[in-house]
């Protein structure tokens, strides 16, 4: 929740965002099958918008995500899954990612 | 692309959490990108160097066999908070690997002059 309204806030602000990475159990964070109660903000939702309405590069961890079955069409048909849980603005990569969005940003900011 | 100071803060125990392995497994992809690496552990991480452990009564993997793989793998420090060591009845020549032990002041300057500093 505190990276999403920073990183809201930071769009809001003027400021670029290179990509979000998700890791470890961050990776709940994409999960379309998430529901809510009703009167509580659906996380994965807001993000999905969040990242979709701002064409933010969303990328979650592939160890942290299979591990966890937060998985896309790509990866359900590699490990033969019949189900798809991850939010289609976002997607699969390595830890490689984290590194490069460190070097080609002027700041990393962490969460969690 | 100039070289970068990385520096990876691991603080929990290795067997009650994956978050050791996700320090680790952060670490080594960083070094692959030929940044300058360090490795600080503090706190319950300090459990992590351990030497003799035996992971496989819990089916799991023994991780202090990988942090000895470290210097390998491009690593270039691997750091102990002194004071954590000591809270825990711990001595440098109880750990796996051969490491640098630091006292506050030299751990606040390696984490001023790291470029990014990661917390897991």
């Amino acid at each position: 929740m505190t990276a999403y309204q920073f990183a809201r806030n930071l769009l809001d602000q003027g400021h670029d965002i290179y990509r979000v990475f998700f890791y470890g159990d961050g990776v709940f964070t994409l999960n379309a099958l998430a529901v809510s109660p009703q009167d509580e903000i659906n996380l994965p939702q807001a993000w999905h918008q969040l990242i979709e309405s701002h064409e933010i590069e969303s990328i979650a961890c592939v160890s942290s995500a299979i591990s966890r079955g937060i998985i896309n069409t790509r990866e359900a048909e590699r490990h033969e899954k019949d189900s798809v849980s991850l939010f289609e603005s976002s997607d699969i990569a390595g830890l490689g990612q984290l590194v490069d969005a460190a070097l080609q940003s002027d700041r990393l900011i962490s969460f969690g | 692309m100039s070289k970068k100071a990385f520096t990876f803060i691991s603080r929990t125990a290795p067997y009650g959490s994956n978050r050791p392995k996700m320090s680790l497994d952060a670490a080594l992809a960083t070094a692959v990108f030929e940044q300058e690496v360090n490795y600080l552990f503090m706190d319950d991480g300090v459990y992590q160097l351990l030497a003799n452990q035996n992971g496989e009564p819990i089916q799991a993997k023994t991780l202090g066999n990988a942090l000895e793989t470290l210097d390998l793998y491009g690593i270039d420090e691997v750091c102990v908070d002194y004071e954590s060591l000591q809270k825990r009845n711990l001595e440098a020549c109880d750990l796996a690997v051969p490491v640098t032990l630091l006292d506050a002041t030299q751990m606040r300057a390696l984490i001023n002059r790291s470029d990014f500093v990661i917390n897991l």
